[in-house]
């Protein structure tokens, strides 16, 4: 047995980069794949909408874990290396995606109804009026939930640590291994998580009290 | 690609899968049920408790709503067996799903309770009640109803999360599913079952807390509207 150093939490806070990374890779990746979505949902053309819903419902009701065991399986069926990083990557944009489209949905039908009037009186196409009127708004509505999302995400990509892949849970686990000192370890895991988290929330909180104060 | 899926082994694996599901749902039922316990007492006391008590509470619920599941469920499981308090996979599931549950209880428990309108608080006083039961019978109930959509989705979820105690190998659903695809080695088939089966508990859990609230809140059920 090792015995626990300062080394081990060194080691803690470089794989904790590696929990940034894949907290930004499916925040993108949710990012891109999720507006389309939520564009989808208030579409006009019923199967898009029916298309983007099914998604949702359908990743809003499977655990993370079992998205993230089926990509990881799924890419070695169809002839792909098994990279952690790659199905972790890819599972945690369908998450957030379906999350993030989401709430960005309801942000965008929070935008006044009558702003889209308006925009078709100036006689505004769709593609126009979502670029110029609806979605400048939307943003603004749409930045203290999205921040508190991130959270989520944060949190979530500690499940990656199942296939395999090295972020900070995986860390504390490979050192809890070799050192055994359990309790300390994922204490100081759990911190770093917290100093990675807690920011995000508080930065939530006072965006949306900010947003509150100006109604 | 030249993938074949073979669900043959469902032949005589289905009976693990519905063993799995079952302590899939006995898990996350006592943890919704204890969960919903913890955090309306908690609510109650970051709502009318000392400035304390409300600090405490404070901490609890950031603490557990900034750190992953699975690091709770680990401090519960090794760490306090590291400290001499050995419990069953299985009961510190249990543990760790009702603290989490409780802390996102409380948030929106207290959202509920602080939505209550003072008028009614003064008329329970008038009535004479005491503290304890104007909380009981005028906060609680109506701070419930209105809060009840977002209790019933963080119940749902957390069954969706119960699939992380399998990493400490409590044998519900996902940890059936490890042990079946590497007997068989069909690992996307099965997973693919898997997330079907949590698909219908979803639905499941979402018709069973309609159900509930229909029983609840009966004033909701003869008008059609929210308190």
């Amino acid at each position: 047995m090792i015995q626990l150093s300062a080394n081990h939490l060194l080691y803690l806070l470089e794989a904790a980069r590696w929990t940034v990374l894949l907290s930004l890779i499916a925040f993108l990746g949710g990012a891109v794949v999720g507006l389309p979505l939520a564009l989808m949902r208030l579409s006009k053309i019923g199967l898009l909408r029916g298309v983007a819903s099914g998604y949702i419902q359908l990743i809003q009701g499977t655990p993370l874990l079992i998205v993230l065991f089926l990509s990881y399986f799924g890419l070695g069926i169809l002839g792909y290396k098994l990279i952690p990083l790659i199905a972790a990557g890819i599972s945690l944009t369908l998450y957030a995606a379906a999350f993030l489209g989401e709430i960005w949905r309801g942000c965008i039908e929070a935008v006044p109804r009558t702003q889209w009037e308006a925009s078709d009186c100036l006689g505004l196409s769709r593609v126009q009026q979502y670029a110029y009127v609806i979605l400048p708004q939307a943003v603004r509505l749409a930045i203290p939930p999205t921040v508190g999302f991130m959270v989520q995400i944060v949190k979530n990509t500690s499940l990656a640590s199942v296939i395999g892949f090295v972020e900070l849970s995986r860390a504390g686990q490979i050192v809890n291994n070799s050192t055994f000192e359990p309790f300390v370890i994922f204490a100081s895991v759990g911190a770093i998580y917290f100093a990675l988290c807690y920011p995000l929330s508080i930065a939530a909180r006072t965006l949306e009290r900010r947003a509150h104060a100006g109604r | 690609m030249s993938y074949k899926f073979d669900f043959a082994f469902l032949a005589d694996k289905w009976p693990d899968f519905v063993a799995g599901a079952w302590l899939t749902i006995q898990l996350t039922i006592l943890s919704i049920a204890f969960g919903f316990l913890l955090g309306t007492v908690c609510a109650l006391a970051r709502v009318y408790g000392g400035s304390v008590l409300r600090r405490l509470v404070g901490s609890y619920v950031e603490t557990i709503r900034n750190t992953p599941l699975l690091i709770q469920i680990f401090i519960v499981y090794f760490g306090l067996s590291s400290l001499g308090l050995k419990l069953s996979a299985e009961v510190s599931a249990v543990i760790a799903l009702t603290v989490n549950m409780g802390a996102y209880t409380t948030e929106i428990m207290r959202a509920g309770i602080q939505s209550v309108q003072r008028t009614q608080l003064e008329a329970a006083d008038c009535l004479g009640l005491t503290r304890l039961q104007t909380i009981l019978h005028v906060v609680l109930l109506p701070a419930m109803e209105r809060v009840y959509p977002a209790l019933a989705s963080q119940g749902v979820l957390l069954m969706l999360a119960s699939s992380i105690t399998s990493q400490i190998s409590a044998e519900e659903l996902t940890a059936t599913a490890n042990l079946v695809q590497s007997d068989t080695y069909r690992s996307f088939e099965v997973y693919l079952i898997v997330a079907v089966v949590y698909l219908a508990l979803s639905a499941l859990y979402r018709l069973g807390f309609w159900a509930v609230g229909q029983v609840l809140f009966q004033r909701r059920r003869r008008l059609g509207t929210p308190l």
